[in-house]
């Protein structure tokens, strides 16, 4: 992790607060994370824990009455006259700025390709929108690169396919126009909310590949949500652990799944099922994720942590400490086993 | 698409034929017919009816046949010489009868028609987008009272109202000295202003549950993922609004022009009767009550032919707009 890397996107004590008649509920609570060109940081969690919240809070979208607080800071490399970064919670959400950033400079591809496109419009329509918003104003244009990005993702007929419409797709296709359509406009930031779940195993992974691929030809960094920790392990440079709106253990994909520290993500591991374990029942983390509202304080996974100690895990809010070089994790456990090692040392 | 346009309309054949057998046996079912009433009118005012005379007038009308011979010379004559018959009561053409009435009837429904439109779809995509809003809930409101009191009764209210107030009274669509005057630039310019309290009270109703529909609709549609997507593309949010959840909405809409049609003609009785405008929604009612049989039965014709080609009409208009009707129409 010595080597200089280029962040692009910086996320500092991001919050997402959704004020309801019941209360707040705090589906986001001060995450730091940092974007780095051409790699991909990989955001995994049980359902609930703030991930996609976490996405739309980097393109301002968050659903109605959600208010993001902290510092998104984008580095947009001189793009808009500036080399000071853009603080994205700064900008109004309905504004030009942030539209000329959604899309054009981060884009997203969504869960359900079967329900991100409009279904009255045809795929060319809805991806030429997106190039004449952002790179050019010439229609003829816009369809010439259009048919040349629903080429590169690998689709047949390209020119045929742009005049038809989603229902016509099969659910591999539509992602993989959806994919197009995000990258249409030559993003330096992909957000991928889980782009696999709703697909079979066989179009996964070719959706998987077509992503990589398509990262490392143009260098642009990508965020990558699911809860599938098989696919992180295939796809990260570092991962982003998520629970209860917080990130947990936030480190490089090696040491995630060869040393992790964090009780959370051993569960996590625990629970995937593997082929050489034989006649053993798989282990799963007891209990489900607490309702993001009125949390009493301390560490949010108390309630369901082998670990955790009476008076001292409940006590006070546990803060995201760095263990190791660009290894963090959230846990007074792993921290006191630390300093004690360090006294012994 | 003309395949599927030419496939609907082949459809209709048998079921027009349908609806014309059924509306004439319906005429016919209420014991007794017109002649009934007259003779008993006749007998009434002391005149002395014969039975040479009663057999006079029944070959006359030519209720002396058989129930469906009636109806194949009805029928026969509508569609090679688009004679409906004559009503008993006016002792005139149907045509003639209802023709002129039905003319002030689709001027009436028609502004009425885009009176509701251009006030409920701008509202309700309001009350949408600003749900919960102040402005929200007063729209939501006017919209229940709208609902729930019958127009005849905002009807007499307003005239009330105006009369008490003013001394003048609204009913009628002319000033007496037009009421029997021919067409002119004069008549039509005394008209306008005594139209606006019919159009008010006829789309009343219909601006009401309109707002409710688009409202409910747009709401539906706001949240899908394809508008989040296209936010994310970048798309400004008028634009957004308009080109995708608006343009989903509206399909249920465009599916209501079929009853749309028939409720042109006939709709508002009540209210045309209480406001006195000369249109045909009275009439049919009265033909209905004297058991005029070629007057209502070319009524209820004219209404269910209005019915399946409003229907035609919004699903070709569907099939316009949504390319999963296109597409899949014919196969099916």
């Amino acid at each position: 992790m010595g080597r200089q890397e280029e962040v692009i996107l910086e996320m500092k004590d991001v919050k997402v607060h959704f004020h309801l008649d019941e209360g707040v509920l705090k589906a986001v609570d001060g995450v730091d994370l940092r974007i780095k060109r051409g790699k991909t940081l990989g955001i995994v969690g049980e359902s609930g824990c703030g991930k996609s919240v976490t996405s739309q809070a980097l393109l301002r979208i968050v659903p109605k009455p959600g208010e993001v607080q902290g510092k998104i800071l984008l580095y947009r490399g001189g793009k808009d006259g500036t080399d000071e970064p853009v603080d994205l919670v700064k900008l109004d959400p309905r504004g030009k700025q942030i539209r000329d950033i959604r899309g054009g400079e981060i884009a997203m591809i969504f869960q359900e390709p079967m329900k991100a496109f409009s279904p009255i419009h045809t795929i060319g329509n809805q991806i030429i929108e997106a190039i004449l918003l952002h790179t050019t104003d010439d229609k003829e244009e816009a369809y010439r690169l259009g048919v040349n990005i629903l080429q590169k993702v690998g689709m047949s007929n390209p020119e045929q396919r742009m005049g038809e419409y989603p229902h016509q797709l099969s659910g591999g296709m539509r992602q993989r126009a959806m994919i197009a359509m995000a990258l249409s406009c030559n993003p330096s930031i992909l957000i991928a909310d889980e782009p696999t779940t709703a697909l079979d195993v066989t179009v996964q992974a070719q959706v998987l590949q077509l992503i990589n691929d398509l990262k490392e030809k143009s260098d642009t960094a990508v965020i990558f949500i699911t809860h599938d920790l098989g696919v992180i392990a295939e796809m990260s440079d570092d991962v982003a652990v998520m629970y209860l709106g917080k990130v947990v253990e936030y480190t490089d994909v090696d040491t995630l799944f060869h040393a992790p520290k964090h009780p959370y993500t051993k569960a996590l591991l625990n629970s995937i099922p593997s082929v050489s374990m034989e006649k053993k029942r798989l282990e799963s983390i007891e209990g489900t994720v607490p309702f993001p509202m009125n949390l009493p304080q301390g560490c949010g996974f108390y309630s369901r942590c082998k670990h955790a100690v009476d008076g001292v895990c409940n006590a006070a809010d546990v803060p995201l400490v760095e263990v190791a070089a660009g290894h963090h994790v959230r846990c007074l456990m792993v921290e006191s086993e630390r300093t004690e090692q360090e006294v012994e040392a | 698409m003309i395949n599927y346009i030419s496939y609907r309309i082949l459809q209709l054949i048998p079921l027009l034929i349908a609806i014309s057998i059924i509306v004439f046996v319906i005429i016919q079912l209420p014991p007794g017919d017109f002649l009934t009433n007259y003779i008993a009118q006749l007998k009434n005012a002391g005149n002395d009816v014969s039975e040479s005379m009663i057999l006079n007038l029944k070959m006359q009308y030519g209720l002396d046949k058989s129930m469906y011979m009636q109806y194949i010379i009805w029928i026969k004559n509508i569609l090679l010489h688009g004679d409906f018959g004559r009503s008993f009561q006016y002792n005139q053409p149907v045509a003639d009868v209802i023709g002129p009435k039905l003319t002030l009837t689709l001027v009436i429904s028609v502004i009425s028609l885009i009176f509701v439109w251009a006030v409920a779809i701008p509202i309700g995509i309001y009350s949408a987008t600003h749900q919960y809003s102040p402005l929200d809930y007063v729209f939501t409101f006017i919209g229940f009272i709208g609902l729930a009191m019958p127009g005849f009764l905002i009807a007499l209210i307003l005239i009330y109202f105006v009369f008490t107030q003013t001394g003048v009274a609204i009913t009628g669509l002319f000033s007496p000295e037009f009421a029997d005057a021919p067409w002119s630039m004069a008549k039509v310019m005394n008209m306008l202003p005594r139209l606006v309290i019919p159009v008010i009270v006829i789309g009343m109703s219909g601006t009401a549950s309109l707002i409710r529909v688009t409202r409910g609709m747009l709401l539906d549609e706001l949240s899908k993922q394809y508008v989040i997507t296209a936010r994310a593309k970048g798309v400004a949010e008028n634009k957004l609004l308009f080109k995708y959840p608006v343009r989903m909405a509206i399909n249920p809409l465009i599916s209501t022009i079929g009853w749309t049609l028939p409720a042109l003609i006939s709709g508002e009785a009540i209210v045309a009767i209480v406001l006195n405008l000369q249109t045909t929604g009275p009439m049919l009612l009265k033909a209905l009550m004297t058991q005029d049989m070629y007057l209502c039965g070319s009524f209820l014709l004219i209404l269910s032919v209005m019915t399946v080609l409003g229907t035609l009409l919004s699903d070709i208009l569907l099939a316009l707009v949504d390319p999963r009707i296109r597409f899949g129409g014919v196969a099916e």
